[in-house]
């Protein structure tokens, strides 16, 4: 069964391929729908019965990795390494079956499925339907072979795979002037990022003259000494690779600085929010920093700036979320903002943290995309919260589990979030970075009042959009609704697999998940270092309890009923400045606006003058001047004199040879005789002359 | 009563000779510069009959017969390219005749 592996990533790529390339609009969108379902659905079916023979049999008990190498991909050559001397350094293109491939691989086959089903019924009535489900196919693709590769060349090729679907998807509404917009936003962002993983990667191959993590983090473990050493910008060779790679990861989970593209991003269907902007292709990057977690705890002044830049997005987004009144633009906020959690908890060493948070996110987070586009879908394209209330007699089904998703996002016991975020919040306090540990609080608090405040503005008391849309108001179809309750069972329970030790109450398994990594961070202290005593822990845990029930009562209090607009003209009202300054962003757009955008144009427009003037002007027509003035001048010279001069002189020669001796033919035949007996008697002397002799 | 010599023979071809390549090489009348070449011709029989008397060797008179016979050739021939240049330029005399001229 693992030997089918490759199936996984193949298939939605045939998938992309039949739909977008054999079919086309050749068929009706059923087909195009059943064709992209199916795909996907097998990939889903195969990744868990993959996953089960894997995680069943002995050979690979302990969490040893799966690995096949296909076929040499790129057979670079010998090479010259830091660590080995000169090596042979090939690329395979190769999969790898690991405990973190494996949790991976389940929530974006299974998460990946169930919004393809849903985009059926999302889509239904719109334009372009078989190239939206052509490019989530090939989104699909890329994402497998990005958490499938077993090397960074194969990841780094899914990874600009779902950066391009990602601008494709974006762009989908492309007849709209903002969706292309934001789907170059997002392909620039994402470049400077990739920028610097390509300079990690060239680090990497740089040391180790390989780029397969097996090979990798076994020489990483091997040569501590080595990765000690200066690197670059000041940093230890480790502490250069982490920080190529972390800003690699800060472009593809919009980090700050660069998580401007995330919310615009929200211009593409809602199903691509919660797919790619949400649960699987933002996670990426915290994929990668867990993935190379052997080369991060080596670095530990760069594993302090990841979590602190972590935090910082973490508290920063969910701030901006706060004063957002697109239900989308909240969601994106939060996603960016729970991202920075992650990157927390794999800044600290946490990286099972870090992944665990990955999966219960894909859930809830999905599951809240799915149901704002469920209302979204019902209000007929309205995003405005502030048209919205009172959609809980409409929707029951999208309410109720839009409310799930919430309670599990603010981390309410025992839904995912709670799990997943006090072990992010824990390892913070076990560490003694107290600031993190206030600042995630903080966030906590922030995400339970804003996620809240969604939900009831939303959902909560009377309608206030046109009658015109609440006429239209309407349930979404079973088709949509079976997705939506898929992820919130999913946001319920998958917390469960991460419970801490003291919650077990001595008869729940106490955190498999973590367990279950392990053996992919075996070589890390990992958190479990830190041990606190019971009562600090049942301390923290209660002010995370306080603070997610009190950010929800707050909101309640807040938003409830009818009172959400009023709540937010009150707050507009009491600091006008404060929500001005969160509801335009902190300005971060206007303010890259006037640097970095102005300051590139600057820089252009300066290089297009030093191009027209030094290197046209200059360089290239001067070479002009040199070669045509001076160097065809003198051959034209050399032609005309001396080439011309020796082909006209044979001429003349001959020509004067002629006039001369033309005047030996008078025509007289006298002359000739004359001549004739001249030449007889010249031969005779001789004749003479010669016998004489 | 003087002996005649081969050396007499001899001095009277090369007069012979010698007034026929005069009229070739100065005579302008076709007619005459044909007649002079006939001169020459027969100048060179009687040089070879003169040598043949002299080694008692008929091949010379033999080669002089066969020289007359040629010779009468060369004059028809003549003729007939005189013919052939009066009716081209009324006339016979050879200064006219300078297509040749370079």
């Amino acid at each position: 069964m693992k030997n089918l592996i490759w199936l996984i990533p193949v298939l939605p790529f045939l998938g992309a391929f039949l739909n977008g390339v054999v079919l086309r609009h050749r068929v009706d969108k059923r087909t195009a729908a059943i064709i992209a379902c199916a795909v996907t659905g097998i990939a889903a079916a195969l990744a868990i019965g993959i996953i089960w023979d894997y995680t069943n049999d002995p050979a690979f008990a302990g969490g040893k990795p799966f690995e096949h190498d296909y076929y040499v991909w790129m057979p670079a050559g010998p090479v010259h390494t830091l660590a080995e001397g000169a090596k042979d350094f090939n690329i395979p293109l190769g999969f790898l079956l690991d405990p973190l491939s494996c949790v991976m691989l389940f929530v974006v086959t299974f998460v990946g499925f169930l919004i393809h089903l849903y985009s059926v019924g999302y889509m239904s009535h719109e334009e372009g339907f078989q190239r939206f489900f052509t490019y989530l196919n090939l989104f699909m693709g890329a994402m497998l072979l990005l958490i499938l590769g077993n090397s960074y060349a194969v990841m780094f090729v899914g990874w600009e795979g779902v950066g391009l679907c990602s601008y494709l998807l974006i762009g989908f509404y492309y007849k709209e002037e903002f969706p292309p917009y934001a789907g170059r936003k997002a392909f620039v962002v994402n470049r400077i990022g990739d920028f610097a993983f390509v300079l990690g990667l060239g680090a990497l191959v740089a040391t180790f003259g390989s780029l397969k993590y097996t090979e990798v983090f076994e020489a990483v473990r091997a040569n501590p000494a080595l990765m000690a050493t200066a690197g670059h910008l000041g940093l230890t060779l480790a502490g250069f690779i982490a920080l190529c790679l972390f800003i690699g990861a800060c472009g593809k989970s919009a980090q700050i600085p660069l998580f401007v593209w995330l919310p615009d991003a929200m211009a593409g269907p809602t199903p691509v929010s919660a797919l790619i902007h949400a649960a699987t292709m933002v996670t990426a990057g915290v994929y990668m920093v867990a993935r190379s977690n052997a080369i991060y705890q080596l670095a530990g002044g760069v594993s302090m700036v990841v979590a602190v830049v972590g935090a910082l997005t973490a508290i920063f987004a969910a701030t901006i979320g706060i004063a957002q009144n697109d239900i989308k633009k909240v969601l994106a906020y939060s996603t960016v903002s729970q991202l920075g959690y992650m990157f927390l908890a794999a800044g600290l060493g946490a990286y099972s943290a870090a992944i665990f948070h990955v999966m219960t996110h894909a859930f809830f987070k999905a599951l809240l995309f799915l149901g704002s586009g469920s209302v979204i879908h019902a209000m007929g394209g309205e995003q405005d919260m502030r048209n919205m209330g009172g959609l809980k007699k409409h929707l029951p089904h999208t309410s109720r589990t839009y409310f799930i998703g919430a309670l599990a996002i603010a981390g309410i016991p025992p839904l995912a979030g709670f799990f997943s975020k006090d072990e992010i919040l824990h390892t913070a306090a076990a560490g003694g970075h107290w600031i993190l540990w206030a600042v995630g609080i903080v966030t906590a608090a922030l995400t339970a009042v804003y996620m809240f405040r969604s939900y009831y503005l939303t959902f909560e008391g009377h309608f206030r959009g046109t009658h015109e849309q609440e006429h239209h108001l309407h349930e979404s179809p079973p088709i949509m609704t079976t997705p939506l309750w898929i992820l919130a069972v999913g946001a319920v329970l998958a917390g469960l697999l991460g419970i801490p030790k003291m919650l077990t109450f001595g008869f729940l398994p106490e955190d498999k998940f973590g367990h279950f990594l392990e053996p992919v961070m075996e070589a890390v202290g990992e958190h479990h270092a830190h041990h606190v005593s019971a009562g600090l822990e049942w301390g923290l845990l209660a002010v995370a309890l306080v603070i997610a029930f009190g950010g929800w009562l707050l909101a309640r209090r807040l938003y409830g009923g009818d009172r959400g607009l009023a709540a937010d003209q009150a707050f507009a009202a009491r600091v006008p400045a404060v929500q001005r300054t969160l509801a335009n962003k902190y300005y971060v757009d206007e303010i890259y606006d006037a640097t970095v955008i102005r300051g590139f144009w600057a820089t252009c427009r300066g290089l297009f003058r030093f191009d027209a003037g030094f290197i046209d002007g200059f360089l290239v027509n001067g070479a002009r001047n040199v070669t045509v003035e001076l160097l065809s001048l003198s051959s034209s010279l050399f032609d005309k004199y001396v080439v011309d001069g020796l082909v006209n002189g044979v001429g003349k020669v001959m020509s004067l040879g002629g006039r001369l001796f033309r005047r030996v033919q008078t025509g007289y035949v006298s002359n000739y005789a004359l001549v004739l007996a001249a030449g007889m008697f010249a031969l005779v002397c001789v004749f003479v002359l010669m016998r004489m002799r | 009563m003087l002996a005649i010599t081969t050396n007499h023979y001899l001095i009277l071809s090369f007069a012979l000779f010698s007034i026929g390549l005069f009229g070739v090489a100065a005579r302008r009348n076709m007619i005459t510069v044909l007649m002079s070449i006939e001169l020459i011709l027969n100048s060179v029989n009687l040089n070879l009959i003169a040598f043949s008397y002299q080694l008692s060797d008929l091949t010379g008179q033999i080669f002089a017969i066969f020289t007359i016979t040629v010779a009468a050739g060369e004059a028809a021939v003549g003729l007939g390219i005189l013919i052939a240049l009066f009716r081209l330029k009324e006339s016979t005399q050879l200064d006219k005749a300078t297509e040749l001229k370079g």
